[in-house]
């Protein structure tokens, strides 16, 4: 038992406490049935009040639906964009420009996201004065906040793809190409299906980030298109809101659920893997 | 020039696509077939498409701020500023750059200060994580494999979550109602709430509780690659734990910390939602200067110049960010 | 008379000078940097050979077996393939196919999905896809396991699918990488006389590269030796092993014994060398083609030399007396390390003929003569 008791472990376990109050803490007043929220109503708690109305809330089911269908259109093109990038600083050799992309790819991740959501809110402006110069109407919604994320979202599955592949064991692509096979066909029955399960995660990733943006949404959103970040943010700059714990719950659970599953299901893999492999050099 | 002939008689593919590739070239020009030939294999085509959406949508707009940056502002205009190229009747082009909104950065208290705000907030914010998240990533990486990936799973779960529903969380936990008064106050410890709500010290909190896990993976990533025979060895030749970890561990670990440190300390100085939720409005950090300027004043010019400042402060981090970053990722073949 | 001579270069094609090479290899160059990795390398290898190339690592044999795949592009010089020359052919057009070091079988694709993979381009309908696959399965003895995919099989197995997939394309030539490597010493064996079987079989030309002398010396028809990105000798095993050119390939193959000496007699049918490392002369019994007075090295090997408690009849030259310091049983054969008077350890191997008893046998810290026939040394000067 003394061994467990280091500082470093110590700081552990701090350090989750830290990490997981705060929602813990939310999940609990979801319940609450008192609008103060933190103060709790010991006669009418704990009721589902809360979540009853989050779903009575129109403005915030609209908005969770355009959320998603933003959040997934543009993970499936950042994970297009991104695994190309990737593919390409970390398979293709030394040509001109490579520095310049290798930038592009990578500022996204740190920039901060006002500078982000500024710039391609002005791009978008110049794009519609252009164009209504010949007539074409262009106006800021969906599609504009999808370009924004696909944007700021591709650099993540870039970075995940090509960590990915400079782990890779580029034998078998050469014994692809070895057996006759173009570099074309090498990566789509080879390397694709070999890296899908980072690919797989970058998609993830790319759907979180762009379901939970506020700032760069806000910028480059036109009016009558409101994401669900965008009316939580404006909800809470005036303070606590009961509905807002309900959801909050709610997407603990799933992201909670999802977690275990997909751990469960590695797990399994992994286990009938060994028990191959094992079998295989016994000889049988 | 003749061997070259030989390898274009035996076109690339033999197979359906062949024969019209072999009338191509056997009857083309022979440059243009070697031409094709080489782009034929479409590296040209990957590289382009993820190239050219980051410069459309990158690195032009950052074109576009900086123009706008140099522009007049026109309280009235729309756009509220005035073009920077003018065609005049004779033909000449006239070209007004003004750095009207880059001097006011530099001289107006109110900027002064949110600028050092910022940078000061960051670095505390930087500190503040690295010292917590330092113990923790070194707990995780001399756990047992299995369990370092329940950690490590634990860590990251909350980043899956919604980062603005967990800092809106700690307005629940902060304010002077709120969970840590009231079990303060039950637990007699105080009698007045303390103020933490808007305050400086909620910015820091807020920061912390969202850029941990950005800090605990690079050390960890770094941590767990360490051989820990070097320890061993330390500690035979008399050296204790404490003095071992000085000497041994921690210089190692340096990449790891200069990589976590940046991943936070460069998108905290340009934080928005955590100053705005938790922070007060007296004193503004730098990304809610901009956005004020943009949408309360719509003085896009100041609002440019504003953008384009914060990237040259940091600009230099951000390429200590990524000469690391590329240290870590193999650079690709010949 | 004639007809002997010509079975013979059928089989040695190497000694037939009109014969043509399948492979050539003109001045290969090849740098990194500065780094010169393979340094103006020819060859000429014949169709149906088990060429080998030998080396320790970084001799450039890797590199090489890379170029003639279509990984490396020389940076001078060329190859040409039956009549064809390589350059600027990507691999995949190449009728040339490599069995990696590490097998690099496709982890998600099954037996059968790896080795038709190579068939796919070839514009073959699946009914002789199908057939193909099944009969070199058959062939390497993995029928039954045409369903499995890699990760269920033992290393043994690994190496015969990735030999399969290789083979069923019927390349030109078959370029194998450390071949026998990653296999157990009993595995190995077996191993080195199915890849000899299957090879006369289909009268595929093999390039083996390999650091190990017992691959090449059991697998080669033909051995080139390599050190530092250039070819040093090159020859049938026992051409190398027998009449080695160079002290580095009479070392690298098998062991062996140097005594530096200088040339006393130099005849056309014999020699006498002084040697100081001996503290006596040596003489052998043919002549070699040399300048006078010049250092020589006589290299003889320790199973050639015999051991004996008391001296030969004729003791003054190709003789020795010395202190037997270490024995080693290997049950087939002892190895016996003695040092002589003039300080040097030589190594003899003696076969394990008789058993013979403790006192019958020779003993540690015994007084021994060592001699050998004078046709046994071989002489390089370099």
């Amino acid at each position: 038992m003394k061994k467990y008791l280091t500082f470093p472990n110590f700081m552990l376990a701090v350090g989750l406490l830290f990490l997981y109050i705060p929602i813990f803490s939310m999940v609990l007043y979801s319940f609450n049935n008192s609008r103060l929220v933190t103060v709790w109503d010991h006669a009418n708690s704990p009721t589902l009040k809360w979540y009853a109305e989050l779903f009575r809330n129109r403005a915030m089911l609209e908005a969770a639906w355009l959320s998603i269908r933003v959040a997934a259109m543009s993970a499936s093109a950042a994970v297009v964009l991104g695994t190309l990038a990737g593919l390409v600083l970390a398979r293709f050799g030394p040509f001109r420009g490579r520095a310049l992309l290798q930038g592009l790819t990578t500022a996204p991740l740190v920039m901060p996201e006002v500078i982000t959501g500024l710039s391609m809110l002005l791009l978008f402006v110049s794009l519609e004065s252009v164009l209504a110069a010949f007539g074409i109407r262009f106006g800021r919604g969906i599609l504009t906040i999808t370009l924004a994320h696909i944007t700021f979202t591709m650099a993540y599955v870039t970075v995940i793809v090509q960590s990915r592949l400079a782990t890779f064991d580029d034998s078998l692509e050469e014994a692809a190409l070895d057996l006759g096979a173009r570099p074309a066909k090498v990566f789509f029955r080879i390397t694709l299906p070999l890296i899908m399960p980072a690919i797989l995660s970058g998609w993830l990733l790319a759907f979180t980030l762009s379901w939970d943006d506020v700032v760069v949404t806000q910028f480059v959103s036109g009016p009558g298109y409101n994401t669900l970040p965008m009316v939580v943010f404006s909800s809470v700059r005036r303070g606590v809101n009961p509905s807002v714990n309900a959801l909050a719950t709610l997407m603990v659970l799933v992201v909670a659920a999802g977690v275990v599953v997909s751990a469960v299901f590695m797990k399994r893999a992994e286990k009938k893997r060994e028990r191959e492999t094992r079998l295989a050099e016994a000889g049988l | 020039m003749s061997t070259r002939g030989t390898a274009l008689d035996k076109p690339p593919g033999s197979g359906r696509v062949g024969p019209l590739w072999e009338l191509f070239f056997r009857f083309g020009p022979p440059r243009w077939s070697e031409y094709i030939r080489r782009n034929w294999a479409g590296q040209r085509l990957v590289i382009a498409v993820p190239y050219l959406w980051l410069i459309v949508f990158f690195l032009v707009p950052f074109l576009i701020v900086l123009k706008i940056s140099f522009a007049e502002f026109e309280p009235f205009g729309t756009p509220p500023y005035a073009p920077i190229l003018r065609w005049l009747e004779d033909g000449a082009v006239q070209v007004k750059l003004l750095f009207g909104s880059y001097s006011y950065l530099l001289h107006e208290p109110l900027y002064v200060s949110a600028w050092l705000y910022s940078i000061k907030v960051a670095l505390v914010s930087t500190l503040l994580c690295l010292l917590l998240a330092y113990p923790m990533a070194y707990a995780i990486a001399r756990s047992s494999p299995t369990r370092r990936n329940v950690l490590l799973m634990l860590v990251i779960l909350p980043f899956w979550t919604s980062f603005l529903l967990r800092v809106y969380a700690w307005i629940g936990l902060l304010k002077n109602d709120g969970v840590i008064n009231n079990v303060l106050q039950w637990l007699g410890i105080i009698d007045e709430p303390v103020v933490m709500m808007n305050t400086s010290l909620a910015v820091y909190i807020g920061i912390v509780y969202s850029y941990l896990p950005f800090m605990i993976l690079p050390l960890y990533a770094n941590l767990e690659k360490h051989d820990l025979t070097l320890l061993e060895a330390a500690q035979d030749l008399g050296a204790g734990p404490v003095r071992s970890f000085l000497r041994i561990t921690l210089p190692l670990s340096v990449p790891g910390v200069i990589a976590g440190s940046l991943l936070v300390f460069i998108p905290a100085v340009g934080e928005y939602v955590i100053p705005s939720l938790l922070g007060s409005s007296d004193q503004l950090m730098i990304a809610g200067l901009l956005s004020d300027e943009f949408n309360l004043n719509h003085d896009w010019p100041r609002a440019c110049a504003v953008a384009i400042a914060m990237l040259l402060l940091l600009v230099g981090p951000m390429m200590i960010y990524q000469h690391f970053q590329n240290r870590e990722l193999k650079v690709g073949r010949r | 008379m004639a007809d002997k001579r010509n079975e013979k270069n059928k089989i040695e094609p190497w000694r037939d000078p009109h014969a043509k090479p399948y492979i050539q290899i003109d001045n290969i160059t090849k740098k990194f940097g500065d780094f010169v990795a393979v340094n103006n390398v020819s060859l000429k290898i014949y169709q149906g050979e088990i060429f080998c190339l030998l080396g320790g690592s970084g001799c450039g044999k890797s590199t090489l077996l890379r170029m003639l795949a279509g990984f490396e592009t020389p940076t001078a010089g060329g190859i040409t393939l039956d009549g064809q020359d390589m350059a600027g052919i990507p691999p995949y057009e190449r009728p040339v196919n490599m069995m990696f070091q590490s097998y690099a079988l496709f982890p998600h694709m099954t037996v059968e999905k790896n080795v038709a993979f190579g068939l796919e381009q070839e514009g073959l309908t699946k009914a002789e896809i199908a057939a193909r696959v099944s009969d070199m399965l058959e062939r390497v003895k993995l029928g039954q396991f045409a369903r499995r995919k890699p990760h269920q099989l033992s290393g043994g197995q690994r190496q015969r699918v990735a030999l399969a997939r290789s083979l069923v394309k019927r390349p030109k030539l078959l370029l194998l990488d450390e071949p026998l490597g990653a296999l157990d010493r009993k595995l190995r064996e077996h191993t080195q006389f199915e890849l000899i079987n299957i090879q006369e079989d289909l009268g595929v030309t093999f390039i083996v590269v390999t650091h190990d002398q017992e691959e090449a010396m059991t697998l080669a028809s033909r051995i080139a030796v390599m050190n530092r990105g250039e070819i040093v000798q090159i020859g049938t095993p026992t051409e190398i092993y027998e009449f080695p050119t160079t002290k580095f390939v009479a070392d690298f193959i098998g062991s062996v014994n140097m005594f530096e000496g200088r040339l006393i007699e130099d005849l056309p049918d014999r020699v006498r060398i002084q040697s100081g490392e001996l503290g006596g002369v040596i003489f052998v019994d043919h002549g070699i083609s040399s300048a006078p007075g010049i250092t020589v090295w006589a290299a003889i090997r320790p199973e050639k030399i015999d051991i004996q408690r008391t001296p030969p009849a004729d003791a003054r030259e190709n003789c020795v007396r010395g202190v037997v310091t270490e024995i080693a049983y290997m049950g087939d054969m002892s190895v016996y390390l003695v040092r002589i008077d003039s300080g040097k350890v030589v190594r003899v191997t003696l076969p394990n003929i008789e058993r013979l008893s403790d006192d019958e046998r020779i003993q540690w810290d015994e007084t021994v003569y060592l001699s050998w026939h004078p046709g046994s040394p071989v002489i390089v000067t370099q």
